[in-house]
């Protein structure tokens, strides 16, 4: 982990500056910084092809730097997730630089120290940081090399890397440590750098070992949670009991009175207090919880009817995509509408973050997905210049998307301004995790296709209500303490933006091939319920409502929905992950014993990240209405894998989660409070409901663009379920999740 | 002022003995192991091992357990010598975040020291109170079973990666 | 003397003819399983909802199991017994029972081939079962999923492993007939008795039973005991702090929780669970029933419970009381231990359902005996798989004998305002040892996982 010690002195530049290094920077697009941003879809783009653009992404360097001593160091402006990226991207730096990975040192992102990548998310590090890094690491092999050649006096041709030296003919030899000895480089990266082929990988697609895993099994260092740096006290936040509520009456000379309590904050209706033992600051939060009194209002929407709420919230409505004619004439048409609830993250270790004011420099070591956006809305926050502000990222339990990292993060920057020089480790409850953090957005979608004589689709269209996916930092309004805090920062206006990324919309255009067609996103601007990205974004439904209606039309065709799919893609890679899973499944069309299903689904992530298809076989008690998942069978494409245990670890994880959004889950609320503050009220799997079997097969593509994999199975997972529901009992559930009592009442008796 | 013996070591420690084991091993041991989840005894994040049995230290008052045997996950072995379970676990690559698999070790250690013959069903029915947000149940399972079959004296099996040594 | 010996043998012989052809019963043809269409589709629809007042799915499925497939281990006093696989399975269910031998089984309590059901069956109150609507439950029944499914052999010693014993049993104990009105009350009450007394079987657990586990005739009701669960009174001996009213029986038997009585758990929350199923007006009539039986509170009991409210709108989500006594009085250990383990879910502000519940309201604490105060400390409320449910820890691991005791002391004086059990660390021993055996399940919905029939620990 990146060392809870603060730097406040070192600037990037400086630390770069030191004698004896070989450094070399070069440009990451400049849409790379603003969240779920790709590179184009061929994968291409993190090599920069124009130096003009150069010119327009000042401080967007990506760094290596070898040292006399010939140690290694990559920086890495994305963050580790639980991904596994703080190896596979050291096997990335080895394979160009013909070391092995254990040599080399990772420094993830941190605002003084690494690039600004943005944010870790989209399935993007490999793709973004790693292709990067690729690249970057290749060049320097390529400096070394000819260092060598005038060292050695032997042509560029004539040398080689191998083991962390250059070496030539007649033993010829020179440590990289040697070669950058007297040199201080600081070179652009090129355009044309020349990668190694894949048949001479030594690291790339090889099993290693995850590096963080020994220290996460044996009680090592390895979260936020863990830090404790000499000083440390302890924070605990009180939150109001709604979104809305004022603070009317908060009388604190108890609780100041408290054994251990250090200070007591609030600032308009952020509360918090410090302590100088944890269980003491739990034991006033709890008092000052029982103290505060405040006023609420009721500004929920209407649980058990969120399809009205959305479709009268619309505030905009853009075309995702428009090819083909309106309509065109077929032998019929069918329709159907589908919904999700809003659900959560639900980090099994709720928000964290340790914060120390030093000389008016604010640091913060945070589990958020994005350093350098947290650090401009801390900032903000604080009324202080960015520079006055030090993001650290710090690993925390796995995130999914934009949880309450980022909030945790401002609480912390906020509460450590009252008690200077002390850092202060803010730990949220799991009522305050659950309750606060921003969901995955409630959606409604309704499709509509027509189909020819032989029940090809000629038309599609498609249309989704959802609020934004995005509300990230970037201002001082994204955050809850901004929000309570007595300037009350207004969260910031949500925007449509259609890009080809997506967002509500991500995956709302069916890759199948189809002439003609219309997919809208009716967009609304209001958000009631506190919601955000959530591994997936608009994908998860928008995947679990085409591959639904893709079932019901290959019914409505009397086709197989396996060879119903194939027969509208050309693209081969999609084609192959379909026949890869269908085949490692055993797909048939025989029947399966009363109550028992199969079902399949397949999407291209964002249509341009990994390909992924997954069959499953699902067992339907009718009687009791639970949906048990035996067996998945998943086959994956995200092009050259690098470290293909991670892909199937991402996978099975991405598969057992949506499996359990799709079952159970569901952010239940009144008009005023939300009503899921724990496990109890928001139940996700267990082991007892955990299918016998998954299987993931990774069709490897070496030498091809990277793909980005962790978020892939969401969406396809939820879609093969329903068809599984479907298959097993002649029935569609159309509606997210699949309760038992929705299965009961769908079913009947 | 609480005394406790920890993986086998004792300790005083001057905390209000109602203070909850947890907080006792993280701060006051300095022992990272165990996990801060829930508070609730809902996810299991928090799981010790008291005389043997697996138990919620969120929920445990430091005082209750005065004079007993307390072992975290720092009690299964170092990283330069992982036990068993720890072996098991980095042979399976069973973590994604690895957030709760302290927790998931414990619970699964105290199965295994009760009932060293545990079939896979046992396992999965010990780990039902466990909470894992990553989905890393498939591995998390399959590393128990290595774990069983590691105590039991059985070596062969999956082998594991080659190893980066390199720290997170 | 000779004669009087051939007397006697002769009044033996004939009495046990006699017996014998009590005993006896004829089996009944085996049919071909009926179709799912020679079922009216709204009969299955108005089984379902019987088979629901039933609880049929609670003895009949096994955890992780498929519904009604038996196999369920029922602890009883005298052995364990393993409910029966009731799907229209042709070789191991009831798919060649014709309707007929269902009526009968419900009526009598036998089996289609003649022999005598025991009673953890409750035909004791089934046989008050009207006809139509075992012809309902008939339809619903094997209209199910086939399973094919044994169950294993019920583990009793002799003689009770002797099916024609319980001919005898009947004899003293079983008085055969469907329901009869009491013209003296008005219709919703009859319909509450019918449900409450027959197809419901409530008295299965609330009422105690004798020695030979028939059900007490004189203390109807009046509590007893279910799968190591206290069943509490369900007259005017009930223990509930509140005292129960028609609207609070209602809510509570609707949506299983009840703000004055907390959350419904052990074995009845599947009870409350299954009754999702009923029409408000069914419900309605079985909390008429059961409230006219627990008639109304004494003028004591209604200003106790008014206390209470009084304490609990102050209390609200208060200042918790540090702990720091480790050693003193038992109720004072038994404070610390609750204000170091208990306080931070039970101190009032939680949420409910599933927030713990504030002792004030808990008649766990106020009933004449700790059993399942002891279960619920030691083995907790197991989360239910993937639906809401309370969820609380045991802690059998960390509690001593004594310490739970002493606890157990503490929430009786501190909340109940009563003497603490005398028995509390007896039946906390014999229960962690498995002496006394529990059944823990979730406390939601009708699944019973983890199947931890006896506390094994
Ligand atoms: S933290 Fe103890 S059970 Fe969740
Ligand atoms: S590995 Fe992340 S919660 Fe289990």
């Amino acid at each position: 982990m990146n060392a809870p010690n603060p730097l406040p002195d070192v600037t990037r530049r400086g630390f770069l500056a030191g004698a004896g290094a070989l450094v070399v920077s070069f440009a990451i697009p400049a849409e790379a910084q603003e969240g779920e941003v790709p590179t184009a879809p061929g994968g291409q783009a993190a090599k920069p092809k124009r130096p003009g653009s150069l010119a327009d992404m000042p401080s967007l360097d990506a760094w290596i730097r070898i040292d006399a001593d010939g140690s290694i160091t990559v920086f890495t402006g994305k963050a580790e997730l639980g991904q596994g990226t703080k190896t596979s991207l050291r096997q990335i730096a080895a394979e160009e630089l013909e070391v092995e990975p254990a040599a080399i040192k990772l420094v993830t992102a941190d605002t003084a120290l690494t690039p600004n990548e943005g944010y870790t998310a989209g399935s993007q590090t490999i793709q973004n940081s790693g292709t990067a890094i690729r690249y970057a690491s290749a060049q320097v092999r390529q400096i070394l090399i000819a260092k060598a050649s005038e060292k050695l006096g032997a042509p560029v041709e004539a040398l080689k890397a191998q083991a962390g030296a250059i070496v030539g003919p007649n033993s010829a030899k020179a440590s990289y440590g040697e070669l950058v000895s007297a040199d201080f480089l600081h070179v652009d990266a090129a355009a044309d750098t020349k990668l190694k082929p894949p048949a001479a990988y030594h690291a790339i697609g090889k099993p290693f070992a995850r590096v963080d895993i020994p220290a996460k099994v044996t009680g090592g260092e390895a979260y936020v949670q863990d830090m404790r740096p000499p000083g440390m006290v302890h924070a605990r936040v009180v939150r109001p009991p709604s979104y809305n509520a004022r603070l009317t009456d908060f009388a604190d000379a108890a609780v100041k009175a408290m054994p251990g309590v250090i200070a007591v904050v609030r600032e308009g209706d952020f509360l918090a207090v410090v302590a100088e033992q944890e269980f003491q600051a739990v034991r006033a939060m709890r008092a000052m919880a029982g103290v505060a009194k405040w006023q609420e209002q009721p500004a929920l929407p209407d649980q058990y009817d969120l399809p009205a709420f959305l479709e009268k919230s619309v505030s905009e409505v853009g075309a995702v995509t428009s090819v083909g004619a309106d309509s065109v004439p077929g032998a019929r048409t069918l329709e159907a509408q589908f919904t999700r609830a809003y659900q959560m993250h639900g980090s099994i270790g709720p928000s964290s973050a340790v914060a120390m004011v030093d000389n008016g420099l604010t640091t913060v070591w945070t589990h958020t997905q994005g350093v350098y956006p947290d650090r401009k809305a801390i900032a903000q926050m604080l009324g202080v210049p960015e520079e006055k502000v030090r993001c650290i990222h710090t690993e925390g339990s796995g995130c999914y998307g934009h949880n309450g990292a980022d909030d945790a993060a401002a609480d912390a920057a906020l509460i450590a301004q009252k008690v200077p020089g002390k850092p202060v480790r803010v730990q949220w409850m799991r009522d305050q995790e659950h309750l606060w953090e921003p969901y995955g957005p409630a959606m409604l979608t309704r499709a509509s296709a027509t189909l020819d004589q032989n029940g090809n689709i000629v038309s599609w269209h498609y249309d989704l209500w959802s609020n934004s996916h995005g509300t990230r930092p970037g201002s001082a309004g994204s955050l809850i303490a901004g929000r309570l805090m007595d300037r009350h920062f207004p969260p910031d206006p949500a925007k449509l933006q259609i890009s080809p990324l997506g967002n509500g919309d991500r995956n709302a255009i069916p890759l199948y091939d189809v002439p003609n067609q219309r997919v809208n996103w009716h967009f609304i601007a209001d958000m009631p319920v506190r919601v955000s990205s959530l591994r997936g974004l608009g994908a998860y439904c928008n995947v679990f409502s085409i591959e639904s209606f893709m079932d019901e039309l290959a019914l409505a065709a009397n086709a197989d929905p396996v060879e119903y799919r194939l027969r509208h893609l050309k693209d081969p890679r999609a084609r192959k992950v379909i026949e890869v899973a269908a085949e490692k499944f055993g797909w048939s069309k025989d029947a399966l014993p009363a109550g028992q299903g199969r079902g399949f689904a397949f999407a291209k992530y964002k249509n341009h990240a990994a390909y992924l298809a997954v069959a499953l076989e699902a067992d339907v008690d009718s009687d009791s209405g639970a949906i048990k998942v035996s067996r998945a069978v998943a086959a994956v494409d995200c092009g050259e894998a690098v470290a293909p245990d991670s892909i199937v670890n991402q996978t099975e994880g991405g598969i057992l989660q949506s499996m359990s959004w799709t079952l159970y889950e569901a952010v239940h609320f009144d008009r005023t409070r939300i009503l899921s503050p724990d496990w109890s009220t928001y139940p996700i799997l267990r082991f007892s409901a955990v299918p016998d079997s998954i299987e993931v097969q990774v069709v490897d593509n070496p030498g091809t663009p990277y793909l980005g994999v962790a978020e892939a199975a969401q969406g396809p997972t939820a879609g093969a379920i329903a068809n599984a529901f479907r298959n097993a009992t002649g029935m569609r559930i159309y509606d997210l999740p699949y309760t038992r009592e929705r299965v009961k009442g769908v079913l009947g008796v | 002022m609480v005394k406790l013996n920890v993986n086998g070591t004792s300790y005083d420690v001057d905390v209000d003995p109602a203070t909850p084991l947890l907080y006792v091993l993280r701060n006051d041991l300095k022992l990272n192991g165990a996990k801060f989840g829930c508070g609730l005894g809902q996810c299991g994040a928090c799981t010790v091992m008291v005389d043997g049995k697996a138990v919620f230290s969120c929920l445990t008052p430091a005082m209750l357990v005065e004079g007993r045997e307390i072992k975290t996950v720092e009690g299964l072995g170092t990283i330069d010598d992982p036990g068993p379970m720890q072996k098991a676990f980095i042979e399976q690559q069973a973590a994604q975040c690895g957030y709760c698999i302290a927790g998931m070790m414990m619970r699964a250690q105290a199965l295994l020291e009760a009932k060293p013959d545990a079939a896979d069903a046992d396992i999965r029915q010990a780990l039902e109170p466990n909470l894992c947000r990553c989905g890393t149940h498939m591995r998390i399972l399959r590393a128990v079973a290595r774990a069983r079959d590691l105590m039991q004296g059985k070596s062969a099996g999956n082998m594991a990666p080659s190893a980066a040594t390199g720290r997170g | 003397m000779k004669r009087f010996w051939i007397s006697v043998l002769i009044l033996v012989v004939v009495c046990l003819a006699g017996f014998a052809a009590y005993a006896w019963k004829p089996a009944i043809d085996p049919i071909e399983p009926p179709q799912r269409a020679a079922f009216d589709k709204l009969l299955i629809e108005k089984g379902a909802v019987l088979a629901s007042v039933g609880n049929c799915t609670a003895c009949h499925t096994k955890p992780g199991g498929k519904s009604f497939a038996g196999g369920l281990a029922v602890p009883t006093p005298f052995g364990t017994i393993y409910s029966t696989n009731i799907t229209p399975d042709p070789k191991t269910g009831i798919g060649r029972w014709s309707e007929a031998a269902f009526s009968r089984a419900m009526r009598e309590g036998v089996e289609r081939d003649g022999d005598h059901l025991y009673p953890a069956f409750p035909f004791d109150h089934f046989t008050l079962v009207s006809d139509e609507d075992n012809k309902a439950l008939y339809a619903y029944l094997m209209t199910r999923h086939a399973v094919e499914s044994r169950p294993p052999a019920n583990e009793l010693p002799f003689p009770l492993n002797l099916r024609f014993v319980l001919a005898g049993w009947k004899l003293l104990f079983f008085d055969k007939g469907a329901y009869r009105e009491d013209a003296a009350q008005s219709a919703e009450w009859n319909r509450g008795a019918y449900l409450v007394e027959g197809l419901g079987h409530c008295g299965a657990c609330h009422t105690p039973r004798n020695a030979l586990g028939a059900e007490r005739k004189g203390a109807h009701l009046a509590g007893g005991e279910a799968e190591g669960w206290d069943a509490f009174a369900l007259d005017a001996s009930s223990s509930a702090p509140i005292p129960w009213t028609h609207d609070s029986l209602f809510d509570y038997l609707r949506q299983g929780w009840h703000a004055d009585h907390g959350v419904a758990n052990g074995p009845m929350a599947e009870v409350t669970g299954n009754l999702g199923r009923l029409s408000d007006s069914d419900i309605s009539a079985i909390a008429t029933y059961l409230s006219s039986r627990m008639g109304e509170p004494t003028p004591e009991r209604a200003a106790a419970a008014e206390d209470i409210r009084k304490k609990l709108s102050i209390d609200q989500g208060g200042t918790p009381i540090p702990a720091s006594a480790t050693t003193g009085s038992p109720t004072s250990r038994g404070g610390a231990i609750f204000q170091a383990a208990c306080a931070t879910c039970h101190d009032g502000s939680r949420p409910q359902p599933f927030g713990g519940i504030d002792f004030h309201l808990s008649s766990t604490i106020a009933t004449r005996d700790p059993q399942n105060a002891i279960n619920v400390v030691l083995f907790g409320l197991p989360a239910a798989s993937g639906r809401e449910s309370p969820i609380m820890p045991g802690f059998a691991a960390t509690l001593t004998d004594d310490q739970v005791a002493d606890l157990l002391g503490y929430l009786r004086e501190a909340y109940a305002q009563k003497p603490a059990w005398a028995d509390a660390k007896a039946k906390t021993a014999d229960t962690r040892s498995g002496k006394y055996r529990v059944s823990v399940q979730p406390s939601d919905g009708i699944e019973r996982s983890p199947d931890n029939v006896g506390a094994k620990d």
